[in-house]
C-alpha cells in the first residue's frame, strides 16, 4: 500500500485534535475558551471531532467583556446551545462589582482587564488548562509561545524561560495553583482558519461578511459606530460596506473596507492582502511594539 | 491555493554572520509574505539604528528584549506561503543554547537548511549543525553555501566548499543533502536565479523547499497506534461504543485488520474506524481516529496498538542518546518521569555511558551531564516502554525527561 498524501488543513486539524485529546486525558479539569469568534468556532469543530460521538470532557468558558458586537454573543449562545454543551459566561461587570477591576472610563478598551475576570474565573472552577484559539501568526509575541504555555500562580507568561517542546510529546504537568494555557491552533495562519470554515461550511457571525455599516474614520481607522462609539465634533459618519477581520472589544476593532460575502471570497481577499491581521483591525495592538507581550505577562492569553 | 497544498517545516542553522537571518527575511520578502505593517515597523527600526539598508533580520525578533538587545531568545516559529505549498520556519539563536534550541526545532522539521559562509568554508559549527540535524534525524538536508557575491561567484570554491563538506559528513547517517550555491543578500538563487552563476544548474533553495518530497518523512510501514483517550459515551445509541482515540503515528491500518494490543499481548481485530465525518474503510500516519475492536479487552491510555508482523519492542530497559536541556546538570541518583508517546513512567539512569563532544563527535567518558549535552545512557523504566529505534520511527522512538520536583522538561532522548 502506498501512503496517501494529506493536505496541510489535514495535518493541521489532526494535530489540533491530538493536542485536544492530551489536554483532556492529562489534566484534571480542563476548560475551552470560547468567544464566539471564527478562532474559538474552528476550535469548537475541532473538538468535536477529538471527542464524538462522546460529550466533550471540558466546559466552554467566555470571559464576556461586553463590549462585544451582538452578533458574536448571538452566535456564541446558538453554536453552545446547538452542541449540547455547558458554557460558563463570567462578565467583566462581575469583577467590576467585586471591585477587583476599577476602571476609569467603561467606553474605553476592555481588553487589558480580561486577564483579571480570566483569572479569577480559573480560581473559581479549579481549572487547571484553558485551550485557546490563539495562532502564532497572529502577532509577534505569540510567534514565541509553546502550544503548552506554563502560567505561574498569578497567570503570568515567562518568555524568556519557557519549557522546551519537542516532537509533539507535551508536557502538562503543573503544580496546584498553576496551570497551563494551550493552544491548539497555534500552527495555523490566518488563510489556514479561513479555508477550514469553508471546508466544513462553519457557521460564524454574520459581521465576518461584507455588510453596509456606519462608520467614522480616525487616522487611518474605519471605526464602527455603536453605542460605545459615537462622531467626535468634526468627524462625519459614513456607510461604507465592510467586514471584521477579528472580532474583539467594540471600541477597538476596527473592520477593513470589502464586499466579500462568503469564505471563499474572503479567502481570495486575503491571498492579495498586503496588512497583518491584528494590525488592520485591532487598535489596542498598535499602541506600542509590545502591547501583547506585555498583556501576555500579566496573564492574558 | 489547490486542494492538495502540503506543509513542510523547516529549519535553519547558521549564525547571524552567515547570513541566517537576512536568508529567512529574503525568502518571505521574495515570496511576498512580508506584510507592508510589518514592512514599515522594521524600516522605522533600522532607520532608528542608523542603517544604510532595512534589516530584514529584524523580521524575526519578537521580544521586547530582542529588539533592545538586538538579540534572539529562543525558538521562534514563522509563517508563509506559496501557490504550492505552506511552510512552518522553526527559527533558532545562533549563539547560546544553541544545542537545546536546535534540537527543540529540528524534532518537528522535514528539512534542515544548514548556511554556510562562502568565504569561511566548512567550520566547526557546521559540523556541529550537521551532527545536530543527523541525531534528531531530519529527513532532508540543505547545504546552503552562502555569500557567494564575496567570493565573485566562484564554482571552483563552492565545489570545494562540497567535497569538504562531503567528506566530513561521510561519517554521519545523513539521508539526503542538496548543496546550493546562493547570496540571500543579493537574492541569488533563494527565490529568484539571478545571472551571476549560470555554471549552477540545480533547484533554487525555494524550488527545493516546494518541492521536497515530504510524503515518506513518516513510518509508512509499521502501524503503531498509541492510545490517548478512550471514548465511552454510554448513552442511547452510543450505549455499547467504546471508541480508542490516538492519532496513527506510523503505518496504515483498515477494517478487518488483526492488531495486537501492546504491553498486555492480546490479539483482536478492527470493527471500524470512526471520525467525526463518518466511518473511513482505511487510515493512515498522521490521521487522528478512533478505533473501535471486535473484541472487548481492557485497554487504556498508554497502551499501543500495532500489526503483529512488524512488532516494536516491549522493555523496561534501553539504551537512547540524551540532549540535556535543564540548567541543572543530571543527577545520576535521581529518578525522573519519561514521557513517550501517550505512556508516562518514572526512571533511573542505570548507567551513563559517555557524553559526544558535538564540534569534534569524539566521546568522553565518565561526564557530567550539563545543558546542551548529548550523552548515551541506559535507562530502566519503571513499566515496560513499546517503542522502537529512534531512527526507524521519529514517533515512537522519542521520549521527553521530566523533573518530578520542578515539572521541567530536562532532556529530549532518542532511543538507539
Amino acid at each position: 500500500m502506498s501512503n496517501p498524501t494529506f493536505t496541510h488543513l489535514d495535518v493541521l486539524e489532526s494535530e489540533s485534535i491530538h493536542i485536544m485529546r492530551e489536554v483532556a486525558a492529562e489534566c484534571k479539569n480542563p476548560a475551552l475558551l470560547f468567544s464566539g469568534g471564527k478562532d474559538s468556532i474552528v476550535m469548537l469543530r475541532l473538538a468535536e471531532k477529538a471527542f464524538r460521538p462522546c460529550k466533550f470532557p471540558f466546559p466552554l468558558v467566555h470571559i464576556d467583556t461586553e463590549h462585544n458586537f451582538p452578533e458574536v454573543i448571538k452566535a456564541r449562545d446558538k453554536l453552545a446551545a446547538d452542541l449540547g454543551e455547558r458554557l460558563i459566561v463570567r462578565s467583566l461587570e462581575g469583577s467590576i462589582a467585586k471591585g477587583t477591576i476599577i476602571i476609569k472610563d467603561p467606553d474605553l478598551p476592555r481588553n487589558p482587564y480580561q486577564s483579571v475576570t480570566l483569572l479569577e474565573t480559573i480560581a473559581e472552577f479549579g481549572f487547571d488548562a484553558c485551550m485557546g484559539g490563539a495562532r502564532r501568526d497572529e502577532e509577534k509575541a505569540r510567534a514565541k509561545e509553546r502550544i503548552f504555555s506554563f502560567r505561574d500562580e498569578f497567570g503570568q507568561w515567562d518568555p524568556k524561560n519557557q519549557r522546551p517542546e519537542l516532537w509533539d510529546i507535551y508536557n502538562t504537568r503543573v503544580h496546584n495553583d498553576e496551570n497551563m494555557r494551550v493552544f491548539p491552533i497555534s500552527n495555523w495562519t490566518e488563510m489556514d482558519i479561513w479555508e477550514y470554515i469553508d471546508r466544513e461550511n462553519l457557521y460564524i457571525p454574520s459581521i465576518y461578511y461584507a455588510h453596509e455599516r456606519e462608520v467614522i474614520r480616525r487616522g487611518d481607522n474605519v471605526i464602527p459606530v455603536s453605542h460605545l462609539v459615537q462622531p467626535r465634533p468634526g468627524e462625519k459618519i459614513e456607510m461604507v460596506s465592510v467586514r471584521f477581520r477579528t472580532v474583539g472589544d467594540m471600541t477597538c476593532t476596527a473592520p477593513v473596507e470589502s464586499t466579500a460575502s462568503n469564505a471563499l471570497e474572503i479567502i481570495a481577499e486575503t491571498a492579495i492582502t498586503r496588512i497583518t491581521e491584528r494590525g488592520a483591525t485591532r487598535m489596542d495592538d498598535q499602541t506600542s511594539e509590545a502591547s501583547m507581550e506585555l498583556r501576555k505577562k500579566e496573564g492574558y492569553f | 491555493m489547490s486542494d492538495t497544498t502540503q506543509l513542510l517545516r523547516f529549519i535553519t542553522a547558521g549564525s547571524v554572520d552567515d547570513g541566517k537571518s537576512t536568508l529567512i527575511g529574503r525568502l518571505l520578502y521574495d515570496s511576498k509574505s512580508i506584510f507592508e505593517d510589518q514592512f514599515s515597523a522594521i524600516s522605522k527600526t533600522s532607520e532608528k539604528r542608523g542603517m544604510a539598508a532595512v534589516d530584514l533580520s529584524l523580521l524575526t525578533d519578537g521580544l521586547q528584549a530582542e529588539r533592545e538587545q538586538g538579540i534572539t531568545i529562543d525558538v521562534a516559529y514563522r509563517y508563509f506561503a506559496t501557490p504550492k505549498r505552506k511552510f512552518i520556519i522553526g527559527d533558532t539563536p545562533g549563539h547560546e543554547q544553541y544545542t537545546r534550541n536546535m534540537v527543540t526545532a529540528a524534532s518537528t522539521a522535514n528539512l534542515a537548511v544548514i548556511l554556510i559562509d562562502a568565504r569561511r568554508g566548512v567550520l566547526t559549527q557546521t559540523r556541529r549543525h550537521t551532527f545536530i540535524a543527523s541525531l534528531v534525524g531530519v529527513p532532508h538536508i540543505v547545504v546552503a553555501v552562502n555569500k557567494m557575491d564575496m567570493v565573485d561567484y566562484s564554482q571552483q570554491r563552492f565545489d570545494e566548499i562540497v567535497a569538504e563538506y562531503r567528506q566530513f559528513a561521510a561519517q554521519l547517517n545523513l539521508h539526503e543533502v542538496t548543496f546550493i550555491p546562493l547570496s540571500a543578500l543579493v537574492g541569488d538563487m533563494v527565490v529568484e536565479r539571478g545571472e551571476a552563476m549560470d555554471w549552477y544548474q540545480g533547484p533554487t533553495l525555494m524550488d527545493k523547499l516546494e518541492s521536497v518530497v515530504i510524503d515518506q518523512d513518516v513510518n509508512t510501514r509499521d502501524f503503531r497506534f498509541p492510545v490517548q483517550w478512550v471514548c465511552r459515551p454510554q448513552t442511547g445509541e452510543h450505549h455499547d461504543f467504546r471508541g480508542f482515540m490516538g492519532r496513527i503515528e506510523a503505518g496504515q491500518v483498515a477494517v478487518g485488520d488483526e492488531v495486537t494490543l501492546l504491553p498486555a499481548g492480546r490479539t483482536t481485530r478492527v470493527k471500524d474506524i470512526v471520525t467525526y465525518d463518518g466511518s473511513l474503510k482505511t487510515a493512515a500516519a498522521p490521521q487522528s481516529v478512533a478505533l473501535t475492536l471486535t473484541d472487548e479487552i481492557d485497554i487504556s491510555r498508554g497502551d499501543m496498538l500495532v500489526k503483529a508482523e512488524l512488532m516494536p519492542t516491549v522493555a523496561q530497559q534501553f539504551t537512547a542518546m540524551l540532549c540535556w536541556l535543564s540548567e541543572t546538570p543530571m543527577d545520576k541518583n535521581r529518578k525522573y518521569i519519561i514521557k513517550h508517546t501517550s505512556r508516562v513512567v518514572k526512571c533511573l539512569v542505570s548507567s551513563l555511558d559517555y557524553r559526544v563532544d558535538v564540534n569534534t563527535l569524539e566521546h568522553h567518558e565518565n561526564p557530567t551531564v550539563n545543558m546542551n549535552d548529548i550523552a548515551h545512557v541506559t535507562l530502566k523504566t519503571q513499566k515496560p516502554l513499546v517503542f522502537d529505534s529512534y531512527t526507524r520511527n521519529r514517533a515512537t522512538g522519542s521520549f521527553i525527561v521530566i523533573d518530578e520536583a520542578t515539572n521541567n522538561t530536562v532532556a529530549a532522548g532518542m532511543i538507539c
